[in-house]
């Protein structure tokens, strides 16, 4: 861990903790109004509000989850830095792919 | 006093090796550093430790007792032989050269990578420099001051065990206790230093070394205090 991943990863830490709290509201209300998938999919579709929210929030993961993966590798496993840097950017890349995935299913029309 | 006699395993040997056990008379106010020289006169004298103050001043002492690391010589047999038996080794996290003795040249040479020498900012031609001993920065740099280089967060450390390539609490306290020294003038090349792979960084604030410091420093906090000012160096462009 360098002065510059150290910063990346606290960054978006600091924006996942507003967006997780949001999250969890939002399956709180979805689960209390009982709302079906047709309704959550109303609300979503074509909503730049909510492309905007997950969207950021699934790049936060990434980023996040990539640099810790690369540290807990570096440290734990006998992977030189440079692979385990290449496993985390792997990584990263297939959270982001994923992430990005799931929230165009639910905001493009 | 329980028993007259203390039962004592010693390591013996270097990487590979044993722990060996002997029976040591037990005295009122012993340390550990006394049981163990007791050893090296009295039953076998190709024991090897190292030590030199005998009074908590020199750090060349410290061993592992008990699976914990501590100075010897400050520590008693009492606090720490509750069941009667004393396991010592060598401190761990350092090459063993033999017996209790471990080799520290990384453990000083991750002083030097941390730019751990003071940096003059003065000549001795230049008056001395007043500094208030109450100011933040000064303050800040007493605090962490007293560190007697023994080893023990070092040994104690889990991150050093994981990551060979890390610093450790003792060099990152005294780069913290430079950066603080009004009197130095290297905070650039050392804020860089500790920010690289290896660095202050890679803490994950376990806190043990300020759990074992014997001297009650707390790396933990000067480390803290090495990421934020290493963070801000770095956003204001000042290190890469």
């Amino acid at each position: 861990m360098n002065v510059r991943l150290y910063i990346w990863q606290r960054a978006t830490a600091t924006l996942m903790a507003p967006l997780v709290l949001g999250h969890i509201a939002v399956i709180f209300y979805a689960t209390r109004q009982g709302l079906t998938a047709a309704d959550i999919l109303a609300r979503t579709q074509g909503s730049v509000l909510w492309a905007s929210y997950y969207g950021i929030f699934v790049a936060a993961v990434s980023i996040h989850a990539a640099i810790g993966v690369r540290n807990i590798l570096s440290e734990w496993s006998p992977l030189p830095d440079h692979g385990a840097g290449l496993f985390a950017l792997l990584f990263g890349a297939a959270l982001a792919l994923l992430g990005f995935y799931a929230v165009a299913a639910v905001v493009l029309v | 006093m329980e028993s007259s006699e203390l039962s004592v395993s010693l390591w013996r040997g270097a990487r590979e090796g044993r722990y060996e056990t002997y029976r040591v008379p037990r005295h009122e106010s012993q340390t550990v550093l006394d049981v163990v020289t007791f050893v090296q006169r009295h039953i076998d004298p190709t024991l090897s430790y190292r030590f030199a103050c005998r009074v908590g001043v020199c750090g060349s002492c410290a061993m592992t007792i008990n699976g914990r690391p501590r100075w010897t010589c400050r520590t008693h047999v009492a606090k720490v032989a509750g069941s009667g038996h004393l396991e010592i080794g060598p401190l761990e996290n350092m090459p063993v050269i033999k017996d209790l003795a471990t080799d520290m040249a990384e453990f000083f040479e991750k002083w030097q990578r941390a730019k751990g020498v003071f940096s003059p900012s003065q000549t001795r031609q230049d008056p001395i420099a007043q500094i208030r001993p109450d100011s933040p920065a000064r303050i800040a740099a007493d605090a962490a001051i007293e560190c007697i280089n023994c080893g023990v967060c070092y040994a104690g450390c889990d991150t050093v065990r994981w990551n060979a390539d890390y610093l450790g609490p003792a060099a990152l306290t005294r780069a913290w206790t430079l950066l603080n020294d009004e009197r130095d003038d290297g905070d650039v090349a050392r804020l860089q230093a500790i920010s690289e792979s290896g660095g202050c960084h890679s803490c994950h604030s376990h806190q043990s070394c300020q759990e074992l410091c014997p001297q009650a420093l707390n790396p933990t906090g000067a480390i803290a205090g090495l990421k934020r000012r290493s963070a801000a160096a770095y956003l204001k462009g000042e290190i890469s």
